[in-house]
């Protein structure tokens, strides 16, 4: 049989690790310890944030890398390190707060401490003359100050600033609500990204989106299915003021969802069934016509041309695998405005197209889309293909200007620019534990602020025998204006005894 | 629908922020002198306002306006309000730890510190206009929103009554540290000056959490979701956990004196590194300083 002293001791480290947890200085430590443990998370790039920063590191460090996502340096704020912090620190904190919001609960409902029989060693002490009536006062200008206050045969003992301690443990029992609706919220959220160009659609379903991450619990059912058209996008830039030549203005998206047109505009997202829908992106998506070598139509079509700098110098890859004899691959510049630079090259002046031109590098060969792995489509592998124009090729590169068709080298076929159309980029984005968050953070503001503002005091009045009435104040945190109050509310006691 | 901007109306601002220096800097000289000064008076002379502490407070609240005159020249001259580049988050932070400063004094004595707020207040100035300074710009569309009044301001008001408490913390560790002691002893008593610093202090915390909470509301409209992770979230992060240690530190025994000092220090030099190094050289979706 396990005697209860040896149970107890059994139980001291527990006790005593629980204890450390719970304490103050713990807490401390955790907060500074999460200070630092967030700071690797914004000098190298994350895969939730900047997932392409991410592929650049690997490339240009792949040794170091990979020691560094062993470490998840690439994930630190879902890493274990990161998590094990936090959760001991919400730990930590329900140890501290449960038992304090029982000693406070305590304390609402208890009366106000028995008066101290020293009055003089309080923080603030004044002594009158005596005056009859003078408790009796004191005690209805204290209670009509909404001090909980007691008369104790020839004292008056009162306290107030409950709301103090209260404010602070709703502070902190709404920052565990923060947590919780981040959690659930999370597992339930996602958010698809989709790009459209002028005229397109796309059903809100899995199979639609070009990118999709979705929460720990989201179901597919979860997708509304309604249909989205860009009918239009336009896109302004300052032509007015000369240093701001080119600045975005803004960004429009015209839109056709369940029947109705509307707009999507940066900060202004589209309310749609179960979702949001966001304009993240844009950029030009020029309509090309590829000819093989045999005079067939092998490539047709608007492609997305990725924006390279704030001029909308824009890079698009065009892979033709159908093309006869041989495969094409094209690595395409569009320039909106082109002006052409003393080296030869182009740059693009301005973002809208005011001088559109096209410039095309050309290779054949095997294209490796035959066996079925997946190919990122805004890239282009040259290794393996033969050059057959480029800036320094056998042939200068393709130039087109918006109708124009043009050979290709080596009798490999002819490109058609046939227009210019403009593409969108679509969040779709549904988290339903946004509102929560925002409530429980704003509760926790408002309690933060209700606790750091109210002081708690505890105030005496006796009544001594020898015809003096003592005062005396306690502030139970710092509380500057602890005399001050304890002036006025004397001067009114004794203004209502006065009067009488 | 577009603006036109007036960037000769900026030249004039830009006139009278540099004339703000100019007085910023002749306060600065003059609550220096009162230092000085003080070795040798009375506490009875100290406690009131000597001449050149007057000349000296007159000189900044010249200063204030004069760079106030300038910071809503700006605004104007861009047709918005003028905190959408680091130079105009500058200024106007300049500004409002004047006007903060000046404030404070009418309600607490917190003359002692005139030389920090000046001193921090030109160092501002001169890098703004030296390092920041950019020709008026529109805003891009992310940034049209009335988020940048609300979420911007808020954080430059939390800036500036942290800032204000750092000066106490400066001061307080001086003093802790008995270095310069027959000035120092002319200063507060160190629990007047903790106390000074922590009320400041938990002001700007509150500011401070706003300013993230209004952050993740304008990010949820713009970016679509409410926190992702970004570089300045990560640090608007760090900064509210640091602040909120030192607010534990001075309720822990053995925390609270010079170990919550230097705690609120780290968290303002955080602070300094948010506004200035992330700005210009961390990567990431706030990249608004115009530079």
């Amino acid at each position: 049989m396990v005697s209860s002293s040896s149970f107890s001791k059994l139980l001291f480290w527990p006790r005593w690790f629980w204890r450390q947890l719970t304490s103050m200085r713990t807490a401390l430590f955790l907060l500074l310890l999460l200070a630092i443990a967030a700071v690797p998370g914004s000098v190298y790039p994350q895969r939730s944030a900047d997932p392409n920063g991410v592929r650049i590191f690997f490339d240009n460090n792949p040794d170091v890398a990979e020691v560094m996502d062993d470490f998840q340096l690439f994930d630190v704020y879902t890493s274990v390190w990161f998590s094990a912090i936090y959760i001991l620190l919400f730990v930590s904190l329900v140890g501290c707060v449960v038992p304090r919001t029982k000693v406070h609960f305590e304390a609402l409902k208890a009366q106000p401490v028995q008066t101290p029989q020293n009055l003089k060693r309080m923080p603030v002490h004044q002594e009158v003359s005596d005056q009859p009536g003078y408790l009796e006062a004191a005690f209805k200008v204290l209670k009509s100050k909404r001090y909980k206050v007691a008369l104790q045969g020839d004292s008056v003992s009162a306290e107030k600033g409950y709301s103090r301690e209260t404010g602070n443990l709703i502070f902190h029992f709404s920052l565990i609500g923060v947590l919780i609706a981040v959690g659930v919220g999370g597992g339930l959220s996602f958010s698809g990204q989709r790009v459209l160009v002028v005229g397109d659609s796309f059903v809100n379903n899995l199979a639609s989106y070009d990118s999709f991450s979705p929460g720990t619990f989201f179901d597919e059912s979860q997708l509304e299915p309604f249909s989205v058209t860009l009918d239009d996008f336009q896109v302004l830039y300052d032509l007015q003021n000369p240093n701001n030549l080119g600045q975005p203005i803004d960004f429009i998206a015209t839109v056709t969802s369940e029947g109705k047109q509307s707009e999507v505009r940066v900060n202004y997202p589209l309310e749609a069934p179960g979702a949001s829908i966001y304009l993240t992106g844009n950029g030009f998506a020029p309509v090309i016509t590829v000819f093989d070598g045999e005079g067939n139509i092998a490539f047709s079509g608007p492609s997305i041309f990725l924006p390279q700098d704030s001029n909308m110098t824009s890079l698009g890859v065009i892979k033709v695998p159908d093309a006869l004899p041989e495969q094409v691959g094209i690595i395409a510049f569009f320039y909106p405005t082109a002006q052409q630079l003393d080296s030869g090259a182009y740059t693009s002046i301005y973002p809208d197209p005011i001088d559109p031109l096209m410039t095309m590098n050309v290779y054949s060969g095997d294209l490796g889309l035959d066996e079925g792995i997946p190919k990122n489509v805004f890239a282009l592998d040259t290794t393996d293909l033969e050059v057959v124009a480029s800036r320094d090729g056998p042939n200068d590169p393709i130039q087109l200007r918006i109708g124009e068709t043009v050979d290709l080298p080596n009798q490999l076929g002819k490109v058609r620019f046939d227009g210019l159309l403009r593409f969108a980029s679509l969040d779709v984005a549904y988290n339903p534990g946004g509102i929560w968050v925002l409530f429980f953070a704003m509760l926790s503001l408002f309690s933060m602020g209700l606790s750091l503002m109210t002081p708690r005091r505890r105030i005496w009045v006796r009544r001594n025998g020898d015809g003096t009435i003592e005062f005396a104040a306690l502030a139970r945190s710092d509380d500057p204006r602890l005399e001050e109050v304890l002036a006025e509310i004397r001067s009114e006691i004794e203004s209502k005894v006065g009067s009488k | 629908m577009t603006i036109v901007l007036n960037e000769p109306l900026s030249q004039i601002s830009l006139l009278f922020v540099s004339a703000a220096m100019a007085f910023i800097a002749l306060a600065l000289v003059l609550f220096s002198l009162q230092l000085s000064k003080l070795l040798g008076q009375t506490p009875e002379e100290r406690a009131k306002l000597s001449s050149l502490e007057k000349i000296g407070f007159i000189v900044t609240a010249v200063g204030t306006v004069v760079l106030g005159v300038g910071v809503v020249l700006r605004g104007i001259a861009a047709g918005r309000v003028p905190w959408a580049n680091m130079y105009e988050f500058s200024i106007s932070a300049a500004l409002l730890i004047l006007l903060v400063y000046l404030t404070s004094l009418k309600i607490k004595d917190v003359r002692f510190i005139a030389t920090f707020v000046t001193g921090f207040v030109l160092v501002t100035l001169f890098a703004a206009v030296s390092l920041f300074y950019v020709e008026v710009k529109t805003l891009m569309p992310a940034l049209q929103s009335y988020w940048l009044v609300i979420h911007v301001v808020v954080a430059i008001l939390a800036t500036s009554f942290f800032c204000i408490a750092a000066g106490l913390h400066i001061a307080y560790l001086v003093k802790a540290g008995k270095s310069a002691r027959r000035l120092m002893e002319l200063f507060p008593a160190l629990e007047q000056l903790e106390r000074l610093a922590y009320r400041f202090n938990v002001v700007g915390f509150v500011l401070w959490s706003f300013t993230l909470i209004a952050g993740a509301i304008w990010a949820e409209r713009a970016w679509h979701r409410y926190w992702g992770w970004d570089t300045k979230e990560v640090w608007t992060f760090i900064i509210w956990t640091l602040y909120a240690g030192y607010l534990h530190a001075m309720a822990t025994r053995g925390w609270n004196g010079k170990r919550a000092a230097w705690l609120g220090l780290v968290a303002f030099f955080a602070v300094i590194f948010n506004f200035t190094i992330v700005n210009m050289f961390f990567k990431g979706l706030h990249v608004y300083s115009g530079l």
